[in-house]
């Protein structure tokens, strides 16, 4: 175990430096600059945005500031935001509390609702349940995100006008009020993304469900008088969960990332909203820092899923 | 109109004829600005307009908080270093300039005591120096008091090339000299007409020297309070998260008596426009809501509502088609639209009008832009001094017919036009955006019927406003025949706006196509004119001058321009925010108040 978690590690690596190679010539060689904005006003000379490039060393080949970059990196040094003039770590940690928060709490609601509609739905497959939770399940994944959201706002903020539609991560209440207010504002961005990832999930529990449940030690479960609870619980939802947690364990680096759309419709400050104003701003080094921890993400979560895989079942051995 | 008919204009606002307010109407429809006009006014002995603040409350504070949503959130909060207009309101929250460009074009002192003129001595006669008088026992958030050092400090802060500041360029070219604790003056090298540029308005604000003093060139971006701002403003500084949000708490020092009203303020970012204007007008979760490019439609369906009311400020933003003077199909020494060529198509005066008769601008805005976007046949379009009557514009496609017809354009079997074997085909590209998809198909259509067939070309707009050298479809290489684009007037003085026409600035390979001049078009009298006008003192004399710049460049078609595109933002029905289209939208945040 030890030796293959090393091995593991050993081998993530180049590939992180891979990851890093390509994330930075892509960077580097896509249209646009950093400091357009001073391009297109004449107020402003020419020599300051020639200035401002010798100053963060945009004019050197790809080559010497991908290895200032990586020198940089190794030193814990993550770079420096062109549009903020903050360290993008900074930068990013102020926006990891929310990510968590809002995407976090999603995921769990998105649990919430798939394990115990799934089991269900599975136990008793074509019962009315099964279909009504059927039905549900494909309308919650075939609508967009940026569609249920818009409808959300249309229905609980305008008509209704009973929830903000403008996240405000610093609200002035204190004490209660300020749990009451942070509840109403997340609700509908918790919703909208739980309901979908939710939807999803539902179909993937019946199904591993549906695959257990008929086979031959489930029925001696039951020929030996255990009580449908037991077998359900006991036998079935233990090795029907295997492929469901690694779905959640591959899906774990989103929770990080964000909701890029769902975060620019209801304005949550989250990871996803400044990795899209760093793009449409050309910030590369922000874009660069948060893509680079995203794969990083990635690439230990994969990992994290196959030491799962032999805590859940035994038979899998690590060589 | 010419410099004597101005002239006659001004006699009848002095003799009382005319009111202040339509010669400066009138001065905008020559395609000037506001404050141009203003100026002109001044000179002629016209008593200033006393900007009067409309601000009723007689207390400070008790206003409950400010909420502004701006959809794309300030990401930093030095002036400075604020490029884009986010940045800019983000710090004029904290900070203030010595004077403010109100919605006429005024000047209106913030931390100056008084605006300069002849009169009070603050101008010399020679036009190369101004004197400001600074307001006194006005103090910095944190205690310490506003003089002279400040002022001069900030200009040696911004004029060092390795602080990169943006602000460099009002400041490079003048020297300043502090000449008691509350007086500066400013020497310009050369005559000045438009003097009011260092120290005021969107690239005036002032930073604490105490605070910067130790932060300047290289280590500018190392100071702390790039993103604590320690101001004069209304508001203090409390909080900040790039890109999301920015709070501040009442200043309960404020150097004038009874403001600010709110007692505290945020500006939350990010998000999309048409969101922003429904968290304003229709569910009222906002008070303002910043720059609204949103169809007008949208607008007047969520105003309907009633919760509040869409503000359209006049600004001078022209969306305008520019026509290649040089051939962008031939390359020579390395560049296509190099000026040693000549446009194929477009050296015939005659389809040049043609194309300008083509552009249906009242289709434009009354389908696309409504309110947003006002037609126009004038090039420099706000400051009224500057706006010249002399153009008029009208779409027909029997005189463009005609004119073609005449000038020996022929139609062939398909029935496009060409001469000596010379097809009229073109290409007119512009960037992705919807509303200019649309604008391009309706040139299109027009030009079908009169025999021009027109290739449409969309650029995504991160390629197409890029500076990037080695990209052959950016506005500046301008590779095509005609190209559409909104140009911004970030001052209230056309004279950096004209530049644009000079030869001087063509846009080539040489200069990595920096120069300004992307229509390559030259004319001897346009660069007489403009070199002119740069040292003219008299303000009417200086004006006719614009005027008759813009008459050159549109009466020879070199651009075609569509509609002006004024600013939009939404206010809350009881909130009161005087903007200005010459400054900031928060240029005058501390005259800002609710009805109880």
């Amino acid at each position: 175990m030890g030796r293959y978690l090393l091995r593991r590690l050993l081998i993530a690596i180049p590939s992180v430096i891979g990851i890093s190679i390509v994330l930075f010539t892509v960077l580097a060689l896509a249209p646009g600059d950093p400091f357009e904005e001073l391009a297109t006003n004449p107020a402003i000379p020419a020599e300051v945005r020639a200035n401002l490039r010798t100053q963060f060393g945009l004019d050197d080949p790809v080559a010497v500031r991908y290895g200032r970059w990586f020198g940089a990196m190794a030193k814990g040094d993550w770079g420096f935001s062109f549009a903020s003039r903050v360290d993008v770590d900074q930068l990013i940690l102020q926006r990891i509390p929310v990510t968590l928060l809002i995407i976090g709490a999603s995921q769990l609601l998105a649990l919430a609702i798939a394990l115990p509609v799934g089991v269900v739905a599975a136990t008793r497959p074509y019962s009315l349940f099964d279909q009504v939770a059927s039905t549900f399940a494909f309308i919650g994944f075939s609508l967009p995100t940026f569609f249920t959201g818009i409808v959300f706002i249309l229905v609980f903020s305008i008509t209704l006008g009973w929830l903000p539609f403008v996240y405000r991560a610093d609200i002035s209440a204190t004490g209660w009020a300020w749990y009451w207010e942070h509840f109403r504002q997340a609700l509908m961005p918790v919703a909208v993304l739980g309901l979908f990832q939710g939807a999803s999930w539902t179909r993937y529990v019946r199904s591993a469900v549906l695959d257990v449940i008929r086979l031959d030690y489930v029925t001696t479960a039951r020929a030996k008088g255990l009580g449908e609870p037991a077998v359900v619980l006991k036998h079935v939802v233990r090795n029907a969960l295997i492929p469901v947690v690694t779905l959640i364990a591959l899906q774990m680096p989103a929770v990080f990332g964000g909701a890029i759309v769902t975060e620019q419709i209801f304005r949550v400050p989250g990871i996803g909203s400044l990795l899209i104003s760093a793009i449409l701003a050309n910030d590369t080094p922000v874009i660069m820092a948060v893509t680079f921890v995203f794969s990083i993400l990635v690439i230990l979560f994969n990992l994290l899923a196959d030491l799962l895989y032999g805590w859940l079942d035994p038979r899998i051995a690590y060589r | 109109m010419d410099e004597r008919q101005l002239r006659q204009l001004i006699a009848q606002v002095k003799a009382g004829c005319t009111s202040r307010r339509s010669f400066i109407r009138a001065m905008i429809g020559l395609g000037l600005t506001a404050p141009l006009a203003a100026q002109m006014l001044a000179h002629s002995g016209v008593a200033r307009a006393q900007s009067m603040s409309a601000y009723k409350p007689t207390r400070r504070g008790g206003g409950g908080p400010l909420k502004l949503l701006w959809w794309q959130g300030a990401t930093l909060l030095n002036p400075h270093f604020a490029v884009g207009t986010k940045d800019q309101e983000g710090s004029r929250i904290f900070y203030e300039p010595l004077a403010g460009w109100d919605a006429d074009g005024n000047l209106v002192p913030m931390l100056a005591a008084e605006v300069p003129s002849r009169q009070n001595g603050g101008l010399a006669a020679d036009g190369k120096s101004v004197i400001w008088k600074l307001k006194r026992n006005v103090r910095w958030h944190d205690g310490a008091p506003f003089t002279a050092d400040d002022a001069l400090f900030n200009y040696e802060y911004a004029i060092d090339p390795a602080t990169a500041a943006v602000s460099i360029g009002s400041y490079k070219d003048v020297t300043v000299d502090k000449l008691d604790s509350h007086t500066v003056r400013v020497n310009f090298k050369k005559p000045t007409p438009y003097w009011a540029d260092a120290f005021v308005g969107t690239r005036g604000m002032l930073i604490p020297k105490h605070l910067f003093e130790n932060y300047r060139g290289a280590k500018s971006r190392e100071a702390p309070n790039n993103l604590k701002p320690v101001g004069t403003g209304p508001y203090k500084f409390v909080d900040f998260k790039p890109g999301d949000m920015v709070r501040g708490t009442i200043n309960a020092d404020y150097h004038e008596p009874s403001k600010p009203y709110f007692d505290s303020i945020e500006m939350k970012g990010g998000g999309d426009a048409v969101s922003a204007a429904r968290a304003v007008l229709q569910t009222g979760e906002f008070d303002y809501a910043w720059n609204l490019q949103v169809e007008d439609e949208i607008l007047k369906r969520l105003e309907a509502g009633g919760k509040g009311r869409t503000e359209i400020t006049p600004g001078a933003n022209i969306e305008h088609i520019q026509v290649n003077t040089t051939d962008p199909w031939k390359e020579v020494d390395g560049e296509r639209a190099s000026i040693k060529t000549q446009h194929p198509l477009f050296s015939d005066p005659a389809v040049r009008q043609a194309l300008a008769l083509l552009v249906d601008r009242k289709s434009v805005e009354d389908y696309i832009y409504g309110r947003t976007g006002l037609a126009t046949g004038n090039f420099l379009n706000n400051p009224q001094r500057f706006v010249s009557h002399n153009t008029k514009w009208e779409f027909n496609v029997d005189k463009a017919n005609q004119l073609l017809e005449a000038a020996g354009w022929k139609r062939g079997a398909d029935g496009i036009r060409a001469k000596d074997g010379r097809k009229l085909k073109i290409v007119y590209q512009t960037s992705i955006n919807a509303p200019r998809q649309k604008n391009q198909a309706i040139v299109k259509q027009a030009c079908q019927k009169a025999g021009i067939e027109v290739e449409l070309k969309s650029v995504t707009a991160s390629v197409f406003f890029s500076s990037d050298v080695a990209n052959p479809d950016t506005y500046t290489k301008f590779y095509c025949d005609l190209q559409m684009y909104t140009t911004t007037m970030p001052q209230p003085d056309p004279e950096t706006f004209m530049n644009q026409f000079c030869s001087w600035e063509v846009s080539s390979k040489e200069n990595k196509w920096q120069g300004r001049n992307i229509t390559r078009w030259r004319n001897d009298e346009y660069d007489r004119t403009y070199r002119a006008a740069q040292g003219e003192l008299d303000p009417v004399k200086r004006a006719a001058m614009f005027i008759r710049m813009n008459d050159l460049v549109v009466g020879d078609q070199a651009v075609i321009p569509v509609v002006y595109r004024p600013r939009v933002s939404a206010v809350l029905a009881n909130l009161h925010a005087p903007l200005s289209g010459w400054d900031n939208d928060l240029w005058n945040l501390r005259d800002w108040y609710k009805d109880a």
